[in-house]
């Protein structure tokens, strides 16, 4: 690996940066759905373009991971400051960026170790719920967000027992059932609300509360754009912490437990204390995620942890392409975004939004973008 | 290593059961520090079984397996890994999807550190641990085949049978065994390859003198040329043993494995 001068890196990272904001910018703020056609088409034209003359491998490879987060962050706060006063948007936005970390929280699990969870949205659901309770108490929120992800994860760790003495398609069973089991356990306890389900304070951390619009910079912010800049930070540390750890002994250990348990047990990694680290690390993410959801929302209830949900935080995962963080993101945005854009036609929404996803499939069976090899983690060019 | 008695490896009436059949019967074994050792005998006679209860893979129905003074009958393949024990497979099990550095590092598991602080928050020390373990991944796939080593972090997809054979061997090597199980390496490959492989295997016991391996093959040139003694096993059970000379003269063994009368 060579290294590029930081301001090379600087330059690469921001124009990649300032294509992608450009590109969101526009998708965001366009209200006709021939518009949102004409953006989809120029964001494909401009990765096919990027990948195949090599000049969008080249750009990411000469910034390095590290600034073009960095960027991608700038530029996610300059949409903020862009929509700052239209709730709307920037609610899109959050919520974006939260079904990305909870995906994230999935990758890890199933793209990494090859544990599958089918019960990603009551894994969000327990950091909601969890972050509803904590709520009525004086405890700090920052440490409620905390405690969203780690009883996300002593929760899933009720499975630990049924999930490692199965794999695949049973392993997956296991996480549908527990999904349907939480969804009925909620609607019966009356202590969380029942189907009713339970309202929230919103986040509030130092004294700043997050539910208030502010005059900032003499321009109008809407509460929802302090959600957002939560939910960028999140999600930057989120990715961050998932590249480091797949980019490490860590990953090559999951790499190993999922490709081939027999073999793995031969050189002496456990494979189920490795399954047991994604799963946990996994729950913890779209625990912290549901919270931070939850606060925004202000208000949860079972019917939003359904099964529906958590097969759409899978397609996700399948439709960005298993095992690729950028495809990931990329795929979230499209799931989440493009139905509430063809909203004005209305009941064709879902029906568009269906074959895109399977003509995404016929075209790129292995999602948007391939998985790809582990790159060196260490500090010598080899 | 200079502890103990001159065997590293004893087993005594080791026998496998699935269900009805027999695959080990009653194996009586020994293997002295340091030697190579032949594991002949016809298809299904318990070669590969041998090996999958050796490394913990199935445990043993009777009988017991004690590695350097050590019992080790019914023990995790984990902990038989850590006691020095590695091997590799039939049919090649590295991981396709990842480089050859990957797969090394599979093998070098137990040295390294996974700590999770140690790999997400002190990036330089696992840069410079990464940087040992390509090091000494390079050393060893120079003794295969240098330009191989400088495809370190290609993907295995792209790597020939022979190399895949060969970053097989390695990865087992990684981990600085005691005991190297070798299951049939030469399979699918020509003559010239087999013949470079086994150069390459006695290079590799060169260098690592106290190392001791044992050898499943169906060649029996490679038999000779490279084994010490070697055991000829037949329904699971010790037909005979000593230097192949001796073996390959033995009737019984002509009868059961050779086809002739």
């Amino acid at each position: 690996m060579r290294t590029a001068s930081a301001g090379t890196r600087a330059i690469s990272a921001l124009a990649l940066a300032a294509v992608a904001g450009l590109l969101l910018y526009g998708f965001l703020a366009t209200e006709s759905e021939k518009t949102v056609g004409l953006i989809l088409l120029a964001a494909v034209v401009a990765v096919a373009g990027g990948l195949r003359s090599g000049v969008l491998p080249r750009l990411v490879h000469a910034a390095g991971a590290g600034p073009v987060l960095g960027a991608l962050g700038l530029s996610m706060l300059a949409l903020i400051i862009t929509f700052h006063d239209d709730p709307f948007v920037l609610l899109l936005m959050a919520r974006a960026l939260l079904v990305l970390v909870a995906c994230l929280g999935l990758h890890v699990q199933l793209a990494d170790a090859g544990v599958p969870n089918f019960a990603g949205a009551a894994f969000f659901g327990v950091g909601g719920y969890t972050a509803a309770v904590l709520g009525r108490s004086d405890l700090p929120h920052l440490l409620i967000l905390l405690a969203s992800g780690a009883v996300a994860a002593a929760v899933g760790s009720l499975l630990l027992l049924p999930l490692l003495r199965t794999r695949g398609h049973y392993a997956a069973l296991i996480t549908i059932a527990f999904g349907l089991l939480f969804r009925t356990f909620l609607e019966v306890n009356d202590t969380l609300g029942g189907p009713q389900g339970l309202k929230l304070g919103g986040l509030r951390i130092l004294g700043w509360s997050f539910n208030d619009d502010r005059q900032l910079l003499g321009m109008d912010f809407s509460g929802y754009a302090f959600y957002c800049l939560a939910a960028v930070v999140l999600a930057l540390f989120a990715v961050a912490l998932v590249r480091r750890v797949e980019r490490s002994w860590i990953g090559v250990a999951l790499d190993a437990v999922r490709l081939d348990e027999t073999a793995a047990a031969c050189f002496g990694i456990s494979i189920g204390r490795w399954k047991i680290a994604a799963f946990t690390l996994g729950n913890a993410l779209i625990g912290v995620a549901g919270g931070l959801s939850a606060m925004m929302v202000g208000f949860i209830a079972p019917n939003n942890f359904t099964f529906q949900e958590s097969l759409v935080l899978v397609s996700i995962l399948l439709l960005g392409g298993l095992g690729n963080l950028a495809g990931l993101a990329v795929a979230a945005l499209l799931v989440i975004w493009l139905p509430e854009k063809l909203q004005p036609i209305q009941e064709f929404r879902y029906l568009l939004f269906s074959v895109l996803v399977v003509l995404v499939l016929v075209l790129r069976p292995a999602g948007l973008v391939r998985r790809t090899a582990r790159r060196p983690f260490g500090s010598v060019a080899w | 290593m200079v502890s103990g008695t001159a065997q590293l490896l004893v087993c005594r009436g080791l026998t496998r059961q699935f269900g009805g059949v027999v695959a080990l019967s009653g194996l009586d074994l020994e293997l002295r520090r340091g030697e190579l050792l032949g594991l002949i005998g016809p298809n299904g006679s318990g070669k590969t079984t041998f090996f999958n209860v050796l490394t913990g893979l199935f445990p043993p129905t009777r009988g017991e397996i004690v590695f350097d003074g050590a019992p080790l009958a019914g023990a995790r393949p984990q902990e038989i890994h850590r006691a020095g024990i590695t091997r590799t497979f039939q049919r090649s099990r590295l991981c396709l999807d990842l480089s050859i550095f990957d797969n090394l590092a599979i093998g070098a598991h137990q040295r390294l550190d996974h700590r999770m602080v140690f790999n997400v928050l002190r990036r330089h020390d696992l840069a410079r641990e990464a940087d040992a373990t390509a090091a000494a991944a390079t050393e060893l796939l120079e003794i295969f085949d240098p330009p191989l080593a400088r495809r370190l972090f290609e993907p295995m997809t792209g790597v020939a049978m022979i190399d895949r054979r060969r970053v097989e061997i390695c990865r087992a090597l990684m981990s600085r065994p005691r005991l190297l199980l070798l299951d049939e390496p030469s399979a699918g490959m020509t003559g010239e390859e087999t013949t470079r492989l086994m150069d390459d295997l006695l290079e590799v016991r060169r260098r690592f003198g106290d190392l001791t391996i044992v050898l499943i093959e169906h060649e029996m040139s490679v038999i000779q040329r490279v084994t010490e003694r070697c055991v000829v096993l037949n329904y699971g059970k010790k037909l005979c043993e000593g230097t192949f000379a001796e073996v390959s003269a033995d009737p019984e063994v002509r009868r059961a494995y050779l086809g002739l009368a």
